[in-house]
């Protein structure tokens, strides 16, 4: 490892922007005679659009142009998409009503958009969508799932009886069926899914510039996927061919999954702009963002497991109602099935599984992955499990989970995923170890002398990163490949420029990638750049999402480096009149080996463009590219234990130590990996204790702002002990799992086991705010 | 429409804006300063927090009129040149920071609260101070860790002072 090269803590490139206000993203950005969008919303959760009436508002000052959602019909621009077909289990196709970027007829969520107001200003824009009278129709809504699905509940769309989106299943019904028959001991457990809004810091925004000239659109972005934006925006939606439309995602603030989808904002800011023939800028506010961005989680599950009378388990039964909010939204079919059941095995070694999904309809905002996506739901499901089932076989839960880990790999699981490597013994001795878990009940009898309930809680996570290869995810029904692709430039004078098609939007690429390039080459970062986010400058992508940048875009790099390496080499060779077999690359030279023969790698790629002795036939000019498609998902894994207090007065609890014991295979830059770390488990720890996206019985969102939205803040959360265990991950040659998510994923089972355990009772649902706690313990 | 007249890190300004404009839409849209952030709204994330007369003030809840007058201090406005502020310094060396956003804004209400407290901070009191400020990327370990090493390093570049 070299200062700079894989393993190093090595300081982020792109800081320096960032802590100076120098950063770029899309809101800063300003085009010669923008125009400013305002979107008109539904206050109605459900209702007809009767009318609209926007003569007053044309005649404002300033306003340019009304433009509503017939207009987008007759400009036979596309619906929504959703790019994930999945089956339901009597072979018919998922069913989907039509998702109109701008409601034409019929709204179905508090938020969706019926016309936009275009305007010079972003005030008068907001000033003229005041005197827009749009007559509706109130209809009967539903929010929650339990209501949607009963017989006689409000219809949204005719496509979707009984607001079905698809009822599916995965597994062996016969042979789980069979496992309880014979069960020694049967564990059930009910939990919800809090639903959460995602709120990256930034809120999304669009800037549209169309050119009349060249028939060709320039879309500025907060996409963490600039290319499938393009594609979806070009194959589906009409607006333009991919050669002719442009998308950049300049520096983003946060995605999480949020900003991966396609939404009727920066679709119509693009038709707006040809038809007022201006650039058209949209920013979104806090509470359009609450409204409009694709929620997570929500998810209603009944689980069943079995166990033999060595503890062992023998079977899991799971039915699952997950909400998809009002329409399908880009990926969210595949959230409660493909990302969700085919982890129902956790950690452990279960021999049958059945699980059975239904997806429902409800006027709410639409759902979509986010930070974990389907993972998490999945592993705080099993998590609870285990430690209800400890509590009721009278064991120690990490005992119980111990007897149940998979120790032998590869290990085919009943639910599609094949677990390359692990060694879950190893992580959760780590965390046990770290929070000196033998200490426990000597502590909770000190913490009980005091008044204060202590509790502690184990979590044991898997999850299945990378979301690839192409095949298996397109047999799956992905309307996608999920590979990625990468471009290695050396410049004349030995400055690398890496063009990637994922995007950094925090996580670090800019500097982590760099450190790929120092360990190979030898050469400092510095002389290195990270291009990314822009259609024009990357050929293609599929962005950043399921933690897959490390394991398939530095993946993509690496292939492509290799091939630019070995060009290089052989130009080396030819110099140093040497045999290509011969040439090393050490400290950035190209040696001969064992000899003091050498040349430095500028001097190489200077040869590379100058061409005036090259190997014969050889073509000048040093630029290599790859796209690279994995084996397998990546699978990382870990063990987190939280150790709490409550105070049985309040219902507060209050953190003692969170430890977290993560194996990630190869870490490129430490530093980054904790970072990743530390911001999942905040995120873990803030759907277990505050987070909650409610809406009323009618609909009405009643948390749309941060007033009424619980964000963790510093006070809420503890500082972090982290350790990490190492199995190299075998399906990519940097053996790299991926970190962004596991947080998320693991943190919440983690604090409510503490809490359940401090309080003496299993049953306590997310968010376990003091309220809800304090109700719990003097329940009778 | 009304003419401000304040000081924006060091320097005089008179920008004539609509009276119902807030602060931060003077710095960005008129001044061009776009380091400062709108997060939320509604006052509760702190992305948009300045310095007004030395003090960290939510500038997405102030009228740019009240700031007439006033010196106002952007992130813009704290290195020396090419010199870092030592809670910029801080901030990058201790991974404070994953997308930026809410960084301008933690680094200005940061450095207030190094000001308010002098040496005596520890983490408790630096994680309730930060309650006005959000960040979804960090989970706050490595900015809570930043702050801390920043007023050590304040409390040294005074003494040099």
């Amino acid at each position: 490892m070299g200062v700079e090269g894989i393993g190093a803590r090595v300081v982020r490139k792109e800081d320096k922007r960032f802590i100076t206000g120098k950063g770029r993203y899309v809101d800063d950005i300003k085009l010669l005679g923008m125009t400013h969008a305002h979107f008109i919303r539904s206050p109605h959760a459900h209702a007809k659009v009767k009318k609209i009436d926007s003569s007053a508002a044309l005649k404002m000052p300033g306003v340019v142009a009304v433009l509503t959602g017939q207009e987008l019909v007759d400009d036979k621009v596309g619906n929504l998409i959703c790019g994930w077909a999945i089956t339901s289990k009597d072979g018919t196709p998922m069913k989907m009503g039509a998702w109109p970027a701008m409601a034409p007829e019929t709204v179905r969520f508090v938020g969706q958009a019926v016309a936009v107001v275009i305007a010079d200003s972003k005030n008068l824009a907001r000033d003229a969508a005041e005197s827009v009278v749009v007559d509706y129709e109130e209809l009967p809504a539903v929010a929650d799932m339990q209501s949607a699905i009963k017989a006689g509940a409000p219809q949204l769309h005719p496509e979707a009886p009984g607001n079905q989106v698809y009822d599916w299943v995965i597994g062996d019904e016969g042979a789980t069926d069979a496992a309880f028959a014979k069960a020694a001991n049967v564990v059930k457990l009910d939990v919800t899914n809090n639903r959460l809004a995602p709120n990256a810091m930034e809120p999304r925004a669009a800037i549209a510039d169309y050119d009349a000239a060249e028939e060709h659109f320039t879309l500025y972005t907060t996409s963490q996927n600039p290319h499938v934006a393009r594609l979806v925006l070009s194959a589906f939606y009409n607006i333009a061919p991919e050669h002719k439309l442009r998308v950049i995602a300049p520096d983003v603030g946060g995605g999480f999954g949020s900003k991966i989808f396609i939404y009727p904002e920066e679709m119509v800011a693009l038709w707006a702009s040809k038809k007022v023939g201006r650039p058209v800028k949209w920013t979104g506010d806090r509470t359009e963002a609450f409204l409009t961005d694709a929620h997570g989680r929500d998810h209603v599950t009944h689980a069943e497991m079995a166990f033999d009378a060595n503890n062992k388990i023998t079977g899991l039964k799971v039915k699952t109602y997950a909400n998809f909010g009002a329409y399908m939204s880009l990926f969210s079919s595949s959230v409660p099935t493909y990302l969700y059941a085919t982890l129902l095995s956790g950690q452990y070694n279960i021999p049958a599984i059945h699980a059975e999904v239904v997806g429902v309809y409800t006027n709410t905002t639409p759902v979509d992955a986010y930070r974990g996506a389907g993972r998490p739901e999945a592993s705080y499901l099993i998590e609870r499990l285990m430690e209800t089932a400890a509590r009721q076989l009278k064991v120690d839960p990490a005992q119980l989970r111990r007897t149940n880990f998979i120790t032998q790999f590869p290990h085919q699981t009943p639910v599609i995923m094949a677990y390359d490597t692990g060694d879950f013994n190893a992580s959760l001795d780590a965390a046990m170890k770290a929070i000196d878990y033998a200490g426990f009940a000597a502590r909770k009898a000190q913490a009980k002398s005091q008044g204060k309930l202590r509790g502690i809680g184990v979590s044991c996570y898997i999850e299945a990163c990378g979301i690839a290869p192409s095949k298996a995810v397109g047999s799956l029904g992905a309307g996608v490949g999920l590979w990625e692709s990468a471009e290695v430039r050396v410049n004349p004078v030995g400055t690398i420029e890496i063009l990637t098609g994922s995007h950094s939007h925090g996580q670090g690429h800019e500097t982590t990638f760099c450190q790929l390039v120092a360990e190979r080459l030898g050469v400092p970062i510095s002389q290195v750049s990270i291009v990314h986010g822009d259609t024009d400058k990357v050929q293609f992508g599929m962005g950043t999402y399921g933690s897959r940048s490390a394991a398939v875009g530095l993946t993509a790099i690496l292939k492509a480096m290799e091939k630019m390496e070995s060009k290089a080499k052989k130009i080396a060779a030819h110099a140093l009149e040497a045999s290509e077999g011969d040439i090393v690359i050490e400290n950035g030279e190209f040696k001969v080996a064992g000899t003091d023969k050498a040349i430095a790698f500028p001097m190489v790629a200077l040869a590379a463009y100058t061409a005036h002795n090259l190997p014969d036939g050889m073509e000048p000019g040093l630029k290599e590219s790859a796209f690279y498609d994995p084996t397998n998902f990546t699978f990382p894994a870990g063990a987190y234990i939280c150790e709490l207090e409550v105070d049985p007065g309040t219902g507060k609890t209050s953190f003692v130590n969170f430890v977290a014991a993560d194996d990630f295979g190869r870490l490129i830059n430490p530093m980054i990996v904790e970072g990743q770390v530390h911001g999942g488990l905040a995120q873990g720890i803030g759907q277990a204790l505050l987070e909650h996206a409610i809406y009323d019985a009618n609909g009405q969102p009643v948390t749309a702002s941060f007033m009424d939205y619980s964000m963790p803040r510093a006070d809420d959360l503890p500082s972090f002990n982290l350790s990490h265990t190492t199995t190299l991950c075998p399906g990519n040659p940097l053996g790299i799992k991926g970190c962004g998510e596991a947080g998320a994923i693991g943190a919440s089972a983690a604090v409510i086991n503490a809490i359940t355990d401090a309080i003496g009772k299993n049953n306590l649902e997310m968010p376990a705010t003091p309220d809800r706690v304090w109700r719990t313990i003097h329940a009778a | 429409m009304s003419t401000v007249k304040l000081t924006v890190n060091g320097k005089a300004v008179a920008v004539d804006v609509e009276d119902r404009t807030l602060l931060v839409h003077l710095l960005r849209d008129h001044l061009n300063l776009t380091g400062t952030h709108v997060g939320c709204d509604t006052s509760q994330c702190g992305a948009c927090v300045v310095h007004l007369d030395g003090k960290a003030v939510k500038s997405c809840t102030m009228l740019a009129g009240q700031a007439d007058g006033a010196n106002v201090t952007t992130i813009e406005g704290i290195a020396k040149g090419d010199e870092l502020h030592p809670m910029q310094a801080a901030f990058r060396d201790n991974h404070g920071l994953q997308c930026g956003y809410c960084t301008p804004g933690m680094i200005m209400s940061a450095i207030d609260i190094v000001h308010r407290h002098g040496g005596q901070l520890d983490e408790p009191t630096v994680r309730q101070e930060l309650e006005g400020n959000i960040c979804r990327c960090t989970g706050y370990h490595n900015i809570v860790k930043a702050v801390l090493d920043a007023a050590g390093r304040m409390k040294v570049s005074q003494a040099a002072e």
